[in-house]
């Protein structure tokens, strides 16, 4: 299997903190990975290194495109990265939240067009004809994901959990083939995290692109990944099926602790 | 009832506070205290019917406020009004008609002012480009008036080249201010940015001041040519007249090329990136360079009008260009409500006619003024107009992805 993303030897210091130490993780085509660990293990700043938020101190990111070629992201800036095909969610909701939900959406596919100030101000056939394309790849991403009756609501207004889809459906727009999604389920409850698992599954069938995912719920990640890393203090102490990394004594021993001598 | 009893109370206190002026009056040659007490229920009853208006319409605003947040609340009636062509478009058939009309029925002051409140419309579009669309608070947009209006003034002096020619020019060299602003304050935001803007302003300034070598420092340039029609030189009444309709003329380009710019990739580009910098870069968005074709563009509007400043007062010099002239413009912006085209039109005319209007009651004149502008932002922060949003048609039922 073909690896989209390899990391290998990742490390980020913030001054003299280390937050990330010698970090591998690979994700292969059509895979869900998940990265779990307790909070502050080093998840989101991992996110953050691959997607240009941050350049990392050490340590390579290669993805290989569709198209077959490999690229070196390290220290790229974040909408070079979207361009290339990673797109990301966030922990903490960051929607345009006085656009409505299908301007954010139309945000998306900016990179993957091209008008310029000339052509907005001429409208010219071309420019109208891509402005009626991004309206309508919107809308139909929007319909996928459930939200077509809040179209033209103000993104503000969606209720928390059609937030977090909304965030997902701006990510697709922009025509990832590596979703990155950055604790989806956070705030949810069981159904919504059920409905939010069919949805992952779904969105891989469907655009045949490969997810890695920061999550807490357990149940989650144990049921919909294919493999899961596992984090602690900035180091990977585990990796492999769930049903592995269930019983590795490391994991437990991080995530349980006191429960472990019991 | 509460708001009975505090308007009361308020009366009560304002009554006690201004006893001593308003009631109490020492008649010195008479020897005399006089009580003049009807003053007390003047001060009591005013007092008390200002409080409840006010406190009235702060809860009506709060009522409003709490719809808004719950969703799907009533829009604005601005709002309703500019998405009904029914409504608006025999208003601005008069409007238009009007506008025509104006320099044959008004007299020469009122067209000069007319002119100056149009400029003052285009310079508050140009910076609603970068205030209101992009959220970058530009404190010196007066530098780029500046930078047009010399453009111009030296360009005529020295080679004698016409207010057509110039007027491209000018723009462009606003645009090029704008880019070498932008770039060094790319990293900057909210305050600092503002900050920053303010001391370029400043800057432009002083060394239009100071450097009389090249700008003929603070008796700045005079004889500049007037805007010539198809080579022919118009007395002073003819070239304001024309002045009018050149500026009429660029308010609707203005217009019509701000409302597309908004409505564009461009524009959501610049909405997206005002909401949420980070996540607007991880949408694939290039943070540099929005920001400097906003900072780039904006500008040439300021670069333009700075060019016609010039053409119709005949006159610069650096005195034109202050801060209050930029904080002027911003609070156009601010008070039509920031991004809305309708709404920063109208803030321009409203504090570039309001004042003129106000003559009359010369002492009250910017009594008047500021107490406007603080009612409009404690009752409508968000300005006269908002809430306006495009809605889009899509083809339901047969995405591209099906």
């Amino acid at each position: 299997m073909n690896k989209v993303l390899s990391v290998t030897n990742l490390t980020m210091d913030f001054g003299g903190l280390r937050a990330l130490n010698e970090v591998d993780l690979d994700v292969r085509q059509g895979e869900i990975v998940a990265l779990i660990g307790p909070n502050g293990a080093g998840k989101t700043t991992f996110f953050n290194c691959i997607t240009g938020m941050y350049d990392p101190t050490e340590g390579e990111v290669l993805v290989l495109t569709p198209g077959g070629a490999n690229v070196r992201l390290n220290g790229m800036k974040p909408n070079k990265v979207t361009e290339i095909g990673l797109a990301r969610t966030f922990q903490n909701i960051r929607l345009f939240s006085s656009m409505t939900v299908l301007e954010n959406v139309m945000i998306g596919r900016h990179c993957r067009s091209r008008a310029g100030v000339l052509g907005a101000a001429l409208r010219d056939p071309r420019t109208r004809r891509e402005e009626q394309e991004i309206v309508d790849r919107s809308y139909a991403l929007l319909r996928e994901l459930g939200l077509e009756n809040s179209v033209n609501e103000f993104a503000r207004n969606l209720p928390y959990g059609a937030q977090r889809r909304l965030e997902i459906a701006r990510a697709l727009a922009t025509e990832p083939f590596l979703l990155l999604l950055d604790e989806p389920a956070a705030g949810m409850n069981p159904q919504e995290t059920m409905q939010l698992k069919d949805l992952v599954l779904g969105i891989r069938e469907r655009y045949q692109l490969s997810i890695l995912l920061i999550e807490h719920d357990m149940k989650m990640v144990m049921s919909l990944s294919d493999r899961i890393f596992v984090m602690e203090y900035g180091q990977m102490i585990s990796e492999g099926s769930p049903a592995e990394v269930s019983r590795d004594p490391q994991v437990i021993r991080a995530y349980l602790g006191e429960d472990h001598h019991a | 009832m509460d708001n009975l009893k505090k308007a009361i109370l308020t009366s009560l206190w304002f009554m006690f506070l201004t006893f001593p002026l308003m009631v109490v009056r020492v008649n010195t040659i008479e020897k005399i205290v006089q009580w003049r007490f009807m003053n007390m229920v003047y001060v009591g009853v005013g007092a008390f019917v200002l409080s409840y208006v006010w406190r009235y319409l702060l809860a009506k605003r709060q009522i409003g406020e709490s719809r808004d947040e719950t969703g799907g609340g009533r829009r604005s009636f601005g709002a309703r009004l500019l998405s009904e062509p029914r409504l608006y478009v025999p208003g601005l058939a008069a409007l238009g008609l009007a506008a025509l009309a104006f320099p044959l029925a008004g007299s020469m002051y009122q067209v000069n002012i007319m002119i100056t409140a149009l400029i003052y419309v285009v310079l508050a579009l140009g910076l609603n480009i970068v205030v209101g669309l992009s959220g970058l608070l530009v404190l010196g947009y007066a530098a780029f008036y500046a930078v047009g209006a010399y453009t111009y003034a030296l360009l005529n002096h020295h080679f004698g080249l016409g207010f057509w020619t110039v007027l491209p020019i000018g723009a462009g060299m606003g645009a090029l201010f704008g880019i070498l602003l932008g770039t060094p304050v790319l990293r900057l935001r909210g305050d600092y940015l503002a900050i920053v803007t303010l001391g370029f302003g400043e800057i432009i300034r002083l060394v239009l001041e100071n450097w009389s070598d090249f700008s003929m420092g603070p008796s700045g340039i005079s004889g500049i040519d007037r805007p010539s029609l198809f080579g022919m030189q118009l007395s002073v009444n003819g070239s304001t007249i024309y002045m009018y309709y050149i500026m009429i003329g660029l308010m609707l380009l203005t217009i019509f090329f701000t409302n597309r710019l908004k409505n564009s990739r461009i524009g959501r580009a610049w909405i997206a990136l005002r909401e949420d910098e980070i996540a607007c870069q991880a949408m694939g968005i290039d943070k540099t360079r929005t920001k400097l074709t906003a900072f780039a563009l904006g500008a040439a509007w300021a670069g333009l009008m700075g060019v016609v400043f010039a053409g119709k007062t005949v006159f610069v010099n650096p005195a034109s260009f202050t801060f209050l002239e930029s904080a002027m413009i911003l609070a156009m912006v601010v008070l039509g409500g920031m991004g809305s085209i309708v709404g920063v039109v109208l803030g321009a005319l409203v504090l570039i006619l309001l004042p003129e209007f106000l003559r009359d009651f010369a002492l009250y004149r910017m009594l008047i003024f500021g107490a406007a502008m603080v009612l409009v932002m404690v009752l409508r922060p968000q300005g006269l107009i908002s809430g306006e949003r495009k809605v889009y048609r899509f083809q339901a039922g047969e995405g591209s992805h099906e």
